[in-house]
């Protein structure tokens, strides 16, 4: 189908224009870049757009709880090597943020899309797509999205069948077992350091027991698949054996698992591994992630983190004590209410970091830290922080609107 | 391990440690360490049998499935219960509270046999869950300041003639049962509906389990800065809200 410049019909025609009308609006009223009012509103004229708008696409899928909008850019630059890319690069996530992002891309053959983990199964009903890449789950905003294996069991049932190619992570028990109802699978082994979401079998409740990476349930005998893609240090291995460096600017453990996946994604729509991945190299951050900022004398490294496994990942790629780092929290209705889950993320491996707080929640942070047995200064603001740190390179480390505030406050 | 030290029971961490609750296990041991009492902290899986011999066990909270497979595997290890029938002390929070008492509703929507510690009953409220902030007064007998936590939950839970009511909320379904009682306690068995961790919003909380353990009235003072601004903020929060 890709190519194919089959017409929009008259009403779809009218949705879009609709829809780009009122993201105009809303950006002339200085609220974001419209691309979710726009959506909502075309949605609302033609609730099958999505489908119609994705008809001369090839897509692909993307989903997580961790890691989804760097891998959608990446498998992005990797398949524009084949031709032109449309994709919801700014993270807009849902039916309409999808919607009004597909709507910009009559011009382009492949579409490149990242969903929130609660829509995946109603967007993939809807678009068709050629492949979906599944990475990982672990509990997110328990206050407001629910069960972690509930999102497993939705992808499972929601995706029973599909057409499409999945490529999933065989090292996350979830996601091994959402996948296993799909026909076609290419498991890539991308690792997942947080375990604490799937220590009992998502198929029996048994007790998974874990042997260096390999993982089975004693009961049920549910077992990690067997991969054909692998991340091994800083090389990814594609089926045929061959061992590919991952030389990325994105730091970090999980980054070369973000571009394993894609470089598996990658092969589904002809595109090699070594252009792949040299494609990959291109990417320097990702809606503000992972950039660094000058500001007030210091060069801050903007990283997000939202939940306990996100924390995990982050601590393993910033540069070590004495490198200062600044914390920020807040509790607003996109982070999630509840700031229970600090205390599922390890802080004792800040050691010897000289540590900032700031945010919203940052008592919450405080009385977290004190427990860890660090130092740590709670900081009216950022400004008041990075005075505070001396100069140099300073880790900055936040929740959603936490990053959101800093990239604002830092001028990113 | 000494002998002499505070054994501290973390149970089932693989299926209830869902909702933060293992702050409740590091403030309680880093509460004990500032006083220079020794500590061993314990970590019992499911697959594993429940040590009988521990001081302090707490439990917290999980998802609906994780919940009924602890149940059954509390029921058939028996070693809680033989805990309690020594006088441990025991916390538990929201689905580990539901899992002490005689009876909750299960995933699959039947009802689940608890382990009997606590005389409560629960089952499933058929409203809005339960989420948010709440605020009130813990039980006078307990001598404790004001409760703050987080409530994130779908249970309603009825106390029987032998616990008592934990709190009486200013704010807050707590046992959702509409009189505004939250969680229970009967001698040293308690059970509350409270995340934040609850101990990190109400340390006083861990104080009293650690008096009860050590059998002494008081314990020397710890530096409170950070809790209790964070405890003035809560409760100023939870107070505007409801305003």
């Amino acid at each position: 189908m890709a190519g194919n410049t089959e017409p929009l019909s008259p009403r779809a025609k009218l949705a879009v224009t609709a829809g780009k009308a009122a993201a105009a609006v809303s950006r002339a009223a200085g609220r974001g870049s419209g691309s979710v009012i726009g959506g909502r509103v075309a949605l609302k004229l033609d609730p099958e757009l999505l489908g119609r708008l994705a008809g001369h696409l090839d897509v692909v899928l993307v989903s997580a709880t961790n890691g989804k909008t760097t891998t959608t850019r990446l498998i992005a630059e990797a398949l524009r090597a084949a031709g032109p890319v449309v994709s919801n690069a700014l993270g807009a996530n849902m039916p309409a943020g999808i919607t009004s992002a597909l709507a910009g891309g009559s011009d382009a053959r492949y579409g490149v899309i990242e969903v929130d983990e609660k829509y995946l199964a109603g967007v993939a009903r809807d678009v068709s797509p050629k492949a979906i890449a599944l990475l990982n789950l672990s509990r997110d905003q328990l206050d407001r999205a629910g069960e972690t294996r509930m999102l497993a069991e939705k992808w499972r049932e929601g995706l029973a069948g599909t057409e499409a190619i999945v490529i999933a992570n065989a090292d996350d028990p979830l996601v091994a077992w959402a996948a296993s109802s799909c026909p076609t699978v290419v498991w890539v082994a991308a690792g997942q350091e947080w375990k604490d979401d799937a220590w009992s079998c998502p198929s029996c409740g048994g007790v998974l027991q874990r042997h260096t990476e390999d993982w089975f349930c004693g009961e049920c005998g549910f077992r990690r698949p067997q991969p054909t893609w692998a991340l091994s240090g800083d090389y990814v291995i594609a089926p045929d054996g061959v061992a590919w460096p991952i030389q990325l600017q994105l730091p970090g453990r999980a980054n070369k698992a973000n571009a394993a996946t894609s470089a598996a994604v990658a092969a589904v729509f002809g595109v090699a591994p070594k252009i792949a991945l040299e494609r990959m190299y291109a990417v320097q951050a990702v809606a503000g992630r992972y950039d660094v900022v000058s500001y007030l004398g210091r060069d801050l490294r903007l990283l997000l983190a939202k939940n306990p496994a996100g924390w995990l990942e982050t601590f393993s790629l910033i540069d070590g004590p004495p490198a200062p780092v600044l914390l920020s929290v807040n509790a607003r209705s996109a982070d999630g209410t509840d700031t229970s889950w600090l205390w599922d993320v390890d802080y004792p491996r800040l050691a010897g970091h000289p540590i900032f707080v700031i945010g919203d929640r940052k008592l919450d942070l405080a009385v977290r830290l004190e427990v860890a047995g660090l130092q740590f200064r709670v900081c009216a603001d950022v400004d008041e922080a990075v005075r505070s740190a001396p100069p140099g390179k300073i880790e900055v480390i936040a929740n959603y609107t936490a990053f959101q505030d800093l990239r604002r406050a830092v001028g990113n | 391990m000494s002998d002499t030290s505070l054994r501290l029971v973390w149970v089932y961490p693989d299926l209830l440690s869902t909702y933060g609750d293992q702050g409740n296990v590091l403030v309680v041991e880093r509460r004990a360490q500032q006083r220079h009492i020794p500590v061993t902290r314990i970590d019992v899986r499911s697959d594993q049998p429940i040590p009988t011999s521990g001081d302090i066990y707490l439990i917290g909270g999980g998802e609906d499935r994780p919940q009924r497979l602890a149940a059954e595997r509390l029921r058939r290890d028996g070693g809680l219960n033989r805990a309690v029938g020594n006088g441990a002390i025991v916390f538990s929070v929201c689905a580990g509270y539901q899992i002490l008492g005689t009876e909750f509703i299960n995933d699959l929507g039947h009802p689940e046999p608890g382990l009997g510690i606590l005389d409560v009953r629960s089952v499933r409220n058929e409203g809005a869950r339960h989420v948010g902030d709440i605020m009130g007064d813990i039980d006078e007998r307990l001598g404790l300041p004001p409760l703050t936590g987080f409530e994130n939950h779908q249970g309603n839970t009825v106390i029987g003639p032998g616990a008592r009511p934990f709190a009486r909320l200013r704010f807050g379904s707590g046992n959702g049962t509409g009189d505004g009682t939250e969680g229970a306690w009967c001698d040293t068995v308690f059970g509350t509906y409270a995340h934040g961790p609850v101990m990190a919003r109400n340390p006083q909380i861990a104080d009293m389990l650690l008096k009860l353990a050590l059998d002494v009235h008081a314990l020397p003072p710890v530096d409170e800065q950070w809790y209790e601004a964070l405890r003035a903020e809560r409760i100023a929060a939870a107070t505007e809200a409801s305003a």
